[in-house]
């Protein structure tokens, strides 16, 4: 930050004396932006280039809210943004099913899953009769699991639309789509840059971790929450999306090219859910898709402010499970000019 | 064992193909939970080499015209340069003789490098060589100019053919990638070790904790490469320093002479003319 002391946006002396927000960017980040400025009384405009909100890489993400499963590879921040965002997904949009998750790993990789177990909370130890009372399905095929109880999945991209139209209909967001955030003509205080790794231009430590993901329609078998599948090279989750539909992900690979799906992670995202359960094997591919999550180089996220311009940034693979609690925080960075050095530091881990 | 350098100090460096460096850790850049972490790993490793994965981060480039320059995965491959380490690219995951050829020579281009770790696995489950591609690779690569380093088995046949064809450094697995199993055949290594005195031998993949790559220094071998252990590790930053004291130790061990084991106790102090208590 260029300040050393909390300084407050004035609002301009108006008739409704909002504040006047722009939000470039209509993904997970974007969209939870416009919500917490709505509800602190903004007047929000929020533009997306594309045709509608939510269609970016929020498109191809997985929904899962599982903090403590994420805390076993990230840092403790993530599982403490992860556990405001999950409260907020739950009282904020329709469909946000309670059912906890499960991680597996077959007989070969049992070091993987206690290696898990060690650092991470939240959970308790099944054997096999217990992953099958959760997942009948899997009667027989798995000997130990983990259960976490308290985390969700979210469908993401219903989960954007039941947000947008709430922002629209509830809080007079003002929905600009097609447009280039910076060429709109409306006037701001204060501009929300969510622009993801497009942000780049400005943000030069940004970089791009591609993911691939697929989608799968089975009526053989049914999950009812998601399951993570540990392997030492390439660990795979799969998430119910109802209707006989499976998301399935998501590789992350260094280089920021969008949209090129390979063979190879296909064959590896297959192979994992064919090992979970053979019935995927005859499962119909119903969509395959890549996209390119914006990461800062310690893979955490970021709020930045420079003049009248808040970055919401390097969500990475946390986008649903971050962006809730890093909105207020920006809403509130906006407002009363509170600092949050977990998510403001610049520099906080040098490179 | 009078080829290896007991005279030596640890500041003596180890030389691959004329280029001396001064750690005898070679890191892996696979599998760290951020890139800051990997750059902090590093630092605390004092590693001087580091090698970099082209073939799974390699975007459309690579897929479609090996010969162009590859952008999809600069901003990973800049923060590597960065670091300001010596590059050795790989060529894991690679399964054919000219796969890896390709991305040996994709690699020399992107990194401006005659170095390239060759890998042309075998075995899906074990990720074992396939020393007849690998031999064949080798040949390859260094007619073209290329300076190779092999990873293969402690097989004494196979060394000697990928000396041959123009290896002057070989990379004998400890165990299985990935296993942290330590060194699976030590009578190998060691044979392999005599076999050939001068030349440089890197332990690589599977050495799990830090007293594997003790003892592989302890044996005579001039560095260890590793990935895991380091990545994998709750603390990667911690595991990665206590690999680095490891292999000073045991390489220090190596030229302070160990003692001989023996059957039998040896007093430490005398017993003789010893005052008789009580």
């Amino acid at each position: 930050m260029t300040s050393n002391h909390a300084e407050t946006i004035q609002a301009p002396n108006r008739a409704a004396n909002a504040m006047r927000v722009r939000i470039v960017g209509g993904g997970v980040a974007g969209l939870t932006c416009a919500h917490a400025f709505a509800q602190r009384g903004a007047q929000v405009t929020l533009v997306e280039r594309k045709a509608a909100t939510g269609q970016g890489c929020s498109w191809y993400a997985g929904g899962m809210l599982a903090p403590w499963c994420e805390r076993e590879s990230a840092e403790p921040i993530i599982a403490e943004l992860g556990f405001e965002s999950l409260a907020y997904w739950r009282e904020t949009v329709p469909d946000v099913p309670n059912e906890g998750s499960l991680v597996l790993a077959p007989a070969r990789d049992l070091p993987d899953l206690r290696r898990f177990s060690r650092r991470t909370e939240g959970y308790e130890w099944l054997d096999g009769a217990g992953i099958a009372a959760l997942e009948p399905d899997l009667d027989g095929r798995f000997e130990q699991g983990l259960f976490f109880p308290t985390e969700a999945h979210l469908e993401p991209r219903k989960a954007l639309a039941a947000l947008t139209a709430k922002l629209v209909g509830e809080h007079g967001v003002i929905l600009r789509t097609e447009e280039d955030g910076f060429e709109v003509s409306d006037a701001a205080d204060i501009v929300i840059d969510c622009r993801g790794l497009a942000a780049r231009d400005t943000l030069s430590d940004l970089r791009g971790v591609k993911g691939e993901m697929l989608v799968l329609y089975s009526t053989e078998i049914s999950l009812k929450r998601p399951v993570r599948m540990l392997h030492p090279r390439i660990p795979v989750y799969i998430v119910p999306r109802g209707d006989g539909h499976f998301m399935i992900g998501a590789t992350s690979l260094e280089n920021d090219e969008r949209g090129r799906v390979t063979g190879r992670s296909m064959l590896e995202l297959l192979g994992a859910v064919y090992a979970l359960h053979p019935a995927f094997g005859e499962a119909e591919i119903v969509e395959i898709g890549a996209d390119v999550r914006p990461a800062f180089p310690d893979n955490l996220p970021r709020l930045r402010r420079r003049g009248d311009t808040i970055y919401v940034n390097g969500l990475y693979r946390h986008g649903f499970l971050a962006a809730p609690a890093l909105a207020r925080r920006a809403a509130e960075l906006a407002f009363d000019g509170t600092q949050f050095p977990e998510v403001m530091d610049e520099d906080h881990r040098q490179w | 064992m009078d080829a290896i350098n007991r005279t030596g100090t640890l500041a003596d460096p180890v030389e691959f193909y004329g280029t001396k460096v001064g750690s005898r850790l070679l890191l892996g850049t696979a599998q760290y939970p951020s890139p800051a972490i990997l750059g902090e790993a590093i630092r605390a490793s004092s590693a001087d080499i580091v090698t970099v994965s082209l073939r799974r981060e390699s975007g459309a480039a690579k897929a479609g015209q090996p010969g162009g320059a590859p952008l999809a995965g600069q901003s990973f491959w800049q923060l590597i340069r960065d670091l300001g380490v010596k590059v050795l690219p790989n060529t894991a995951g690679c399964k054919t003789v000219k796969e890896a050829v390709t991305t040996a020579q994709m690699a020399r281009e992107l990194f401006d490098t005659p170095w390239v770790k060759l890998e042309v696995i075998g075995e899906d489950d074990t990720l074992q060589p396939d020393v007849f591609g690998l031999v064949e690779a080798a040949r390859i690569l260094s007619r073209d100019g290329f300076q190779v380093f092999p990873y293969t088995t402690e097989d004494l046949v196979v060394a000697e053919k990928l000396v041959a064809a123009g290896c002057e450094v070989l990379m004998p697995w400890g165990a299985p990638i990935g296993s942290g199993r330590g060194l699976n055949n030590p009578y190998g290594l060691r044979s392999l070790r005599a076999h050939f005195p001068g030349l440089p031998l890197v332990v690589d993949a599977g050495v799990g904790v830090p007293s594997h790559a003790a003892a592989a220094m302890e044996m005579g071998y001039d560095a260890v490469l590793l990935n895991t252990a380091v990545a994998k590790a709750g603390d990667p930053v911690r595991m990665a320093r206590a690999f680095a004291r490891a292999i000073e130790a045991g390489r220090e061990a190596l030229i302070a002479d160990p003692m001989e084991a023996r059957d039998m106790a040896a007093p430490s102090t005398p017993v003789m003319g010893r005052a008789v208590l009580g």
